[in-house]
């Protein structure tokens, strides 16, 4: 595998994805990316110098609304779907120390 | 021989636009209502809804990009920067990174030591997170989306000043700007403008920048002067001791006047930016370009120089005139209409100022309409009512906006010309003070102020006062 | 011909003749799913009440003349990441188990304009991610040609319930082969319709500028009504395409005379079961005889689009799932000490293995030092692709192959060698990296009894030459047996 994965980056990797694994998890995640990284490093047998990123298919531009008031109060409804809510707010832990 | 050392302040300030709704979606962005009443399916990051991006908004940041000397984007784009926190309801900011719509700007700043420019070094457009509000009592935070999506625009600076007085000076210009322009008011107590401050110091006579810290939650200029010298204070200290500044982010406690790092282990600070797929590139044509150009309003410089030559009014009371947008919008209107452009001028400077400064308030509080005060100064000059009249009405212009006019007449303010009502008070008066008038005619000039006070009093301020001189002195002849 | 058997149309028809009623629609296909559900399993949630409700106004609306269309009163099911008001709606992940959406999607709202009447939500891969319906966090979906064998993914439980005559259409959504690839195991057919056709609104995102709804039925005719019916231009999405056409009818047409069809040789490698191989080529052969001109040539760049696609998908999707953390809807972990511990158990016991997998690989290649490498590496071949299909296009309408090197595996064969899975999508994944539409039908059985698909690529917005020669196909192949070995 040309592609060695260190703990030290699935641990980072982690932390950015908001992701707990366990160490059977983290050697399994070490493995798979490794390989998924070595097959996707066939991209560099190709020549892209000078070719432009394309993020869009399409080459549309200017999607616009106007700035009009249109939506109401869906409140309820969507906070029915919160885990925990307090006071018409969406509760959470603690965010400060 | 201890070592001189110079500070280098860069500013990233957030500005909340003046749209009626939010960025990408059609919510109301109104201050004031109940928490999560002002969102809807976009704002709060429900799965499968998608951004559309408000014109006005592109506008706005073209405008503010081009009254600060700025190069516009032909071809602009949104990016993601991700990361997570319960006030970031897609754990994903939709803002500009790679493209953003303006780009190599300059403001020019007045100092003690003269003018000097300072350079923009980027503006972009992003969405403002929601609010989060901490409950001790539950020992948890909890969520308002309502301020999630708001527009703003980030000015970022080049690291090209060197005090906090270029600092706030840089601050009121970019203030002044963009409150001419309409496109925010720009209120830093209430988080309509917000600045973090990039801070590193050097010896002087150095080339390279040192390592510099970002200081966040500064929501005043005294805020941001005490942590500019508090930070530019710690990190000498950390120099001399032989030590290093480290990069980091840094939050300011304004009642402890002392910065701490805000950096933990879960805050990684790689934002994985990558184009925003849900959105479309935003093309800027020539036309569209030349329209907002041409909507530019009048920005103070100019004012300044037109104030002083159309309206002869003098430097300092233009400065102050111009020193907000309100007050230079409220003093145009009232001259248009009674076209006494000085005594309009008088008014805002001083009694207006008086009643500000009295109400704890700013000029961008004012309530009251051009029209009452251009229609004050008219039945004032008419002679309709006396000075001190007029200054009573004032307040009531000031704080209730009442119609000068009818406010005189329902409480009968109006000043008395009436010679022969006037000539019979006073003759009572006359009477009922012997002794005044003994001293006056024994030489104490005095006394005919007591008179013509008692005659005001009795008339309820309402007398023409020199018709009053005139009469008084006249029957004591 | 029972109920199972029929197709949307011909239910359509019934209704609008008086024959049968909505409700009677309904009330059929529920019975299916009570009959063929408990081993299948395509379905997350059937909406019995809220279908019979629906069905009894859409009946009064066909009644009174107000609905006329050709699916006014037909029930359609809805795989479940499209958003349906009020009705739950899980991705088939634990991370959403509860989740019930405020709004319904574009595509659902325009299907019930059309008076088809939703019965429920179809079973899925997880957040769309994987190729067999087996990493849905709700149980299996099972092939009903043989329950041993996937039904393919990640559309599986739409493809399945269509195939079983659950129901006689439903949508799915393509983000890699989604559509396509189960609608070739289950021996379907559907369409995935240009980028930007159909409103992405309310379909929970997976890699956002790939993804794509689409119909799925028994017969082309159905598909190209089903796709007139949900297709539009949605201001809500800024992605959304104002067509030239919404007319995808009009091309139902038997006649391919003259019709130029390429058939990429390198598509025909190594990998590609022969029996596949030849249905495609035999199939190729029929369109030639009734007067398309068929070759051979060489698209190119074919074994680049796999790893393109897996940096692009997994970054947009690494961003798209960040959403799930247990604050504002679904799943949050029982117990936690503080915030960043409440995201982490809340994100790894609510996702399954495959999500955390690619959510691994796109947060790692958007990553600060590697977003060159890898990211706009990826998008640079993306672009290389569009040009190799342009060039193609120059010269072909139609671009013929199979949908899948093999017919449906075995449950279980897959998932232990996740980028052998990955493999498969290879004559797929380029239409969504080029934004092409693609359509899938049968064209034959294998030795095993398992279907076998063929698919057909075009030109953006050029549906009317898939949906065309499809047709024209279909004609000559005859109605697809829909009823599977199972009794």
């Amino acid at each position: 595998m040309a592609n060695i994965i260190s703990d030290e980056t699935i641990e980072y990797v982690g932390i950015l994805a908001k992701l707990e694994l366990s160490d059977e998890e983290k050697e399994a995640a070490k493995k798979d990316m490794g390989r998924m990284l070595d097959y996707i490093d066939k991209l560099n047998e190709l020549d892209t110098a000078g070719v432009e990123p394309m993020s869009h298919v399409f080459p549309v531009s200017n999607v616009f609304r106007e700035d009009q008031v249109e939506n109401g109060d869906d409140r309820e409804e969507m906070l029915a779907n919160a885990p925990k809510v307090k006071d018409g707010m969406y509760m959470v832990p603690k965010t400060v120390e | 021989m201890s070592k001189q050392y110079e500070t280098v302040i860069g500013l990233e300030v957030h500005v909340e636009l003046a749209t009626k709704t939010k960025i990408f979606c059609s919510c109301s962005t109104a201050f004031g209502g109940a928490p999560n009443t002002h969102t809807c399916p976009v704002c709060t990051g429900m799965p499968g809804s998608l951004p559309v991006l408000n014109k006005k908004v592109v506008e706005y940041a073209m405008a503010v990009g081009l009254a600060t000397n700025c190069t516009i984007t032909r071809h602009s784009k949104f990016d993601r920067k991700n990361y997570f926190y319960p006030d970031n309801p897609q754990n994903y900011q939709i803002s500009q990174l790679y493209a953003p719509i303006c780009r190599d700007g300059y403001v020019e700043i007045e100092t003690e030591t003269g003018s000097k420019k300072i350079g923009i070094h980027e503006i972009h457009m992003e969405e403002d997170a929601g609010k989060l509000i901490h409950d001790e009592w539950e020992d948890c935070s909890l969520v308002d989306y309502n301020r999630s999506g708001v527009p703003l625009i980030e000015i970022v600076s080049e690291p090209d000043m060197r005090s906090a007085e270029e600092v706030i000076a840089y601050l009121d210009k970019l203030r002044l700007i963009i409150q001419y322009l309409g496109a925010s008011d720009c209120k830093l107590q209430e988080g309509s403008m917000r600045a973090d401050v990039n801070l590193s110091v050097r010896e002087v006579g150095a080339k390279e920048f040192g390592t510099r810290t970002e200081m966040k939650n500064l929501n005043s200029f005294k805020a941001i002067g005490r942590a500019i010298e508090g930070e530019r204070q710690r990190q000498i200290e950390l120099l001399k001791e032989g030590r290093q500044v480290i990069q980091e982010t840094r939050r300011w406690d304004d009642n402890k006047e002392s910065s701490h790092a805000m950096r933990s282990k879960e805050d990684a600070q790689d934002y994985r930016y990558f184009p925003e797929p849900d959105l479309v590139p935003i093309d800027i044509s020539e036309e569209w370009l030349e329209e907002i150009k041409a909507c530019q309003p009048e920005l103070r410089t100019e004012k300044l120089k037109r104030y002083k030559e159309e309206f002869e009014i003098p430097e300092y009371d233009a400065q102050i005139l111009t020193g907000s947008k309100q007050m230079a919008d409220m003093f145009e209107a009232a001259t248009a209409i009674c076209k006494k452009p000085k005594k309009v001028s008088n008014w805002l400077m001083v009694e207006t100022m008086r009643l500000l400064k009295e109400a704890g308030q700013e000029p961008e509080d004012m309530r009251f309409s051009p029209e009452h005060l251009a229609k004050l100064i008219e039945l004032a000059d008419a002679g309709t009512i006396n000075s001190s009249v007029a200054k009573e009405v004032f307040e009531h212009i000031f704080h209730e906006d009442v119609d000068p006019e009818k406010y005189v007449e329902e409480k009968g303010l109006k000043t008395v010309n009436d010679e022969g009502a006037l000539r019979e008070t006073i003759e009572r008066i006359v009477a009922a003070n012997p002794q005044s008038v003994a001293d006056y005619k024994g030489g104490k000039e005095k006394a005919l102020g007591f008179l013509v006070g008692q005659t005001m009093k009795e008339m309820k301020g309402k007398a023409n006062p020199g018709k009053v001189n005139e009469i008084l002195k006249e029957l004591l002849k | 011909m029972e109920f199972r058997e029929m197709t949307a149309a011909e239910i359509g028809q019934k209704i609008k003749a008086g024959e049968m009623t909505a409700v009677d629609a309904v009330k059929a296909a529920l019975a299916e799913i009570k009959k063929q559900d408990e081993v299948l399993n395509s379905f997350v949630t059937v909406d019995e009440e809220g279908a019979l409700k629906r069905a009894e106004e859409v009946q009064k609306s066909i009644d009174s003349g107000e609905l006329t269309g050709p699916l006014a009163g037909v029930p359609i099911a809805i795989k479940d990441n499209m958003c349906t008001k009020g009705l739950k709606t899980t991705c088939s992940s634990k991370i959403l188990y509860n989740f019930e959406p405020t709004y319904s999607a574009e595509a659902v709202l325009n299907l019930e304009k059309a008076g088809m009447v939703v019965i429920g939500k179809t079973n899925m891969d997880e957040f769309a991610m994987g190729s067999t319906t087996e990493t849905s966090a709700f149980g299996v979906t099972r092939n009903p040609w043989n329950t041993e064998h996937v039904p393919g993914g990640s559309s599986g439980g739409s493809c399945a319930a269509v195939a079983s005559g659950e129901t006689p259409c439903a949508l799915g959504s393509d983000t890699g082969g989604s559509i396509r690839q189960p609608s070739s195991f289950c021996g379907i057919t559907g369409i995935k319709p240009t980028y930007g056709t159909v409103s992405r609104y309310g379909l929970i995102a997976y890699g956002s500028s790939l993804d794509q709804i689409g119909p799925v039925a028994k017969d082309v005719t159905d598909c190209a009504l089903l796709l007139e019916a949900i297709a539009s231009y949605d201001k809500k999405d800024s992605t959304s395409v104002k067509r030239e056409s919404y007319d995808f009818t009009s091309a139902l047409k038997d006649d391919v005379k003259g019709l130029r069809i390429g058939i990429p040789r390198d598509y025909f490698g190594e990998g590609l079961n022969p029996e596949v191989a030849a249905a495609v080529k035999t199939a190729a052969k029929v369109l030639e005889e009734k007067g398309a001109v068929v070759e051979e040539f060489d698209l190119s760049l074919v074994d680049y689009a796999i790893p393109a696609y897996y940096v692009i998908a997994s970054a947009e999707a690494s961003s798209n799932l960040a959403r799930f953390d247990g604050v504002k809807y679904g799943y949050r972990t029982e117990e936690y000490e503080g915030l960043h511990n409440m995201y982490k158990k809340t994100r790894s016991e609510g996702f399954g293995p495959e999500v955390k997998r690619r959510i691994m690989l796109g947060s790692f290649v958007l990553s600060s030092g590697y977003y060159d490498a890898y990211y706009l590496k990826a998008l640079r071949t993306k672009a290389l692709i569009r040009q190799a299909f342009d060039r193609a296009f120059e010269k072909y309408d139609v671009i013929l192959g199979p949908a899948a090197p093999t017919t449906a595996p075995k449950l279980g064969e897959s998932l232990s060698d996740p980028l052998q899975m990955y493999l498969g999508d290879v004559y797929t994944i380029s239409a969504n990296l080029a934004g092409l539409p693609g359509i899938c039908l049968p064209c034959g059985m294998d030795t095993k009894g398992l279907p076998i698909g063929l698919q057909l690529l075009g030109d953006c917005f050029k549906e009317e030459h898939i949906i065309r020669a499809a047709y024209a196909y279909e004609c000559s192949r005859g109605r697809a047996a829909f009823e599977g070995k199972r009794d």
